[in-house]
């Protein structure tokens, strides 16, 4: 090798080092940034799951109840319904409760001692009761304590706190020190949180209500966006000639695809509601306005799927004879439907965990039922947690938090099926 | 119009008369005129970008699915003209059939590639038809005898030369008159190239078969007839042997002489 030769690879040597060196700087950059990212991402995981597990559980306290089953029970022995309806269970609840602590006398003192039982225990115990007839003679019944009490029991207010800036005074403290001592307090899995609609008293406030109408709105934005959208996508990609206005059609989709969603509520509140008279605060439109929203991203990911099958298979059905919508049905779409399937449902994750447009619909009511169809009222599930994350009661933080863990299991069971479906229905061509 | 060359004495399948054709502003083929002897193999050959492809593909329309693609002149077989955009070309291709350069079996059973073209024309009546087609054609293609008991496997497990076939298979299922072969060896090593050679021959007393190709040796080794293009036009048109030992042009004789390709 002549010595230019061995300078120029000297050269060359010594500038690899450096390259090398950049190279390693770009990895560790790198590194730093995903642990950076998944920092954040557990740091905000950890504080939702610490703030929001305890809502699994709500106090309850046993309370000795005497039902005087004549003034309930028709004449054939069952409990009439009419009877129940008219019956103070509330202050049944009460009285039974206050029976515990007979030293307590006066009407402020009273109404202190009784303010640690909820304030839906009565109702709670009517449904209970007239589920179940058997429990008409039974002598003690587990009651849900008060928001403020299962706050407390949860270990979220101070004691030493000067007591006007607590909810709970030193009086009632003493008398929960009672009962606890005397082992009539225990928690309980919270379970109307799973099956109750919202409420304004946070122990019996529960999602059910937000999950159904969030599914009725869904199967609406399912129902409207995937047929319009798959239908647009092969019009584009097979039939519309090239041309201004194909142009100006996608180049409209793409826009439609970056606009902020709270503008789609703003046109479901004005064509919607106030043109068509369509139902206030119901799943319906909520779907429609979602339906707008996800139809860009269907589209787009169609366009994709179908792009992404190679042109081959096409040229094939056509070269035999296929008409341009069979090549397409026959061949082009079954291997696009896993790129457009995997496409819908994270468009539809997406729409699931929007809050805005549905805001300005009046999906953000306070709705105390379950919905029963598309045109019931509801509120959908991230709704709920902007609602309750805005309300006073401490209970109802923790339940917000509870909510958004839901909301996560769903998008997340969402995004695995979507990964599933992808891996199961990707043939293989090629 | 000039006139075209008339190399043999078999009747005529196909005459293409005057064909242009464009890519937007792009002249692709330039006044281009032959007839196609019909039973006979017929090769187009010329270098890289010659518009052999593009001409084959006039022949059963697959330039409609090119936008911006536009084809002038006339293309009669039989009775009517290819060429015209009134004739469907889901019609044309029936009458028409093709061989694309990768072997591209559709990603389904072996079976159900064969009987697609069948079907979709509804030339099947019933079961034990189709599965009559299926036999038949593999037959004609030469594969059966691989491929008979694996029927209902997925067709691209097979291997490029026996997906080659499939694809002819598939393409004479329908029994077209004429087939287009745009390089079908092209994607295949040495031994499934001489099985498709062979096979061509045997289909060559049933059908009109158009051969695009790259070796020259192929050209030679396959068919009666010879067209060799240059830059889009038609340099030469005649018997394979004789543009082989004798060509009549320059060019021609640089390209089959390797000087230029």
């Amino acid at each position: 090798m002549t010595s230019v030769g061995e300078n120029r690879f000297q050269h060359i040597a010594k500038t690899l080092r450096r390259r090398h060196r950049q190279e390693r700087r770009l990895k560790y950059a790198g590194c730093v940034a995903i642990i950076l990212a998944a920092g954040f991402l557990l740091t905000m995981l950890t504080i939702i799951t610490s703030n929001g597990i305890t809502a699994l559980k709500q106090a309850e306290m046993l309370v000795d109840i005497t039902i005087p089953q004549a003034e309930l029970l028709a004449e054939d022995g069952s409990i009439d319904l009419d009877k129940s309806r008219q019956f103070n269970w509330g202050g049944l609840v009460k009285r039974g409760f206050a029976a515990q602590f007979p030293e307590v006398t006066g009407l402020s003192q009273r109404r202190a001692l009784t303010a640690l039982v909820s304030e839906n225990a009565g109702y709670e115990l009517r449904l209970r009761v007239e589920a179940d007839p058997a429990l008409l003679s039974q002598s003690q019944f587990w009651v849900k304590t008060s928001d403020e009490v299962d706050v407390y029991l949860k270990g979220r207010i101070d004691r030493s706190l000067p007591e006007d800036l607590r909810p709970i005074k030193n009086v009632q403290f003493n008398w929960l020190d009672i009962l606890e001592g005397d082992g009539r307090i225990r928690q309980a899995f919270n379970t109307s949180f799973f099956t109750a609609a919202d409420s304004r008293e946070p122990e019996s406030a529960g999602i059910l209500g937000a999950v159904v109408g969030s599914g009725l709105a869904l199967m609406v934005t399912v129902i409207l966006a995937l047929p319009l959208a798959v239908m647009s996508a092969i019009y584009l990609e097979y039939f519309a000639r090239p041309g201004v206005i194909t142009d100006l059609i996608e180049v409209n989709i793409n826009n439609l695809a970056a606009v902020p969603s709270i503008v789609f509520g703003l046109l479901g509140l004005a064509v919607f509601l106030n043109f068509f008279d369509l139902p206030r605060s119901a799943p319906l439109v909520g779907g429609m306005v979602l339906a707008l929203m996800t139809l860009p991203t269907i589209i787009i990911a169609t366009r994709v799927s179908i792009r992404a099958v190679p042109h081959s298979l096409r040229d094939a059905a056509l070269g035999l004879g296929a008409s341009p919508m069979q090549a397409a049905l026959d061949h082009v779409l079954p291997l696009a439907l896993p790129g457009i399937l995997t496409g819908t449902i994270i468009g539809l994750a997406q729409a699931l965990g929007e809050t805005a447009p549905l805001i300005m619909i009046g999906m953000v009511a306070f709705i105390v039922d379950v919905p029963a169809s598309i045109t019931d009222p509801a509120t959908a599930l991230p709704v709920q947690i902007f609602i309750w994350s805005d309300s006073a009661e401490r209970a109802f933080y923790e339940r917000a938090s509870l909510a958004i863990m839901v909301l996560l299991l769903f998008l997340i069971s969402m995004n695995l099926l979507a990964v599933i479906l992808r891996q199961k229905f990707e043939k293989k061509w090629q | 119009m000039t006139t075209p060359p008339t190399p043999n004495l078999s009747p005529t399948k196909i005459s293409a008369r005057d064909i242009n054709v464009f890519y937007g502003q792009n002249q692709a083929i330039t006044s281009v005129s032959l007839d196609i002897p019909a039973q006979s193999i017929t090769a187009f050959i010329g270098p890289s970008g010659c518009g052999k492809s593009t001409f084959l593909r006039c022949f059963n329309r697959m330039n409609d699915v090119i936008p911006q693609c536009r084809v002038e002149g006339v293309i009669r077989m039989g009775d009517i003209d290819i060429n015209d955009k009134s004739n469907d070309p889901v019609l044309i291709r029936a009458r028409v059939g093709m061989v694309f350069q990768k072997p591209n079996p559709f990603p389904k059973s072996v079976f159900d590639n064969v009987i697609y073209g069948p079907s979709i024309h509804g030339m099947v009546t019933d079961k034990t038809h189709a599965a009559h087609i299926v036999e038949d054609s593999l037959k004609r293609a030469g594969l059966w005898n691989e491929v008979h008991n694996r029927l209902h496997d997925q067709a691209t497990s097979l291997s490029g030369g026996q997906q080659q076939r499939l694809c002819i298979a598939r393409a004479i299922a329908i029994s077209p008159e004429v087939l287009l072969m745009d390089e079908p060896c092209s994607a295949l090593d040495p031994i499934a190239t001489s099985v498709i050679e062979e096979l061509m021959h045997e289909l060559q007393e049933k059908y009109t078969i158009i051969i695009v190709t790259h070796s020259m040796q192929q050209a030679a080794r396959v068919s009666q007839n010879t067209a060799y293009f240059h830059l889009g036009h038609l340099i030469e048109f005649g018997d394979t042997k004789q543009i082989f030992t004798r060509p009549q042009h320059d060019q021609t004789e640089a390209y089959i002489s390797g000087k230029i390709g």
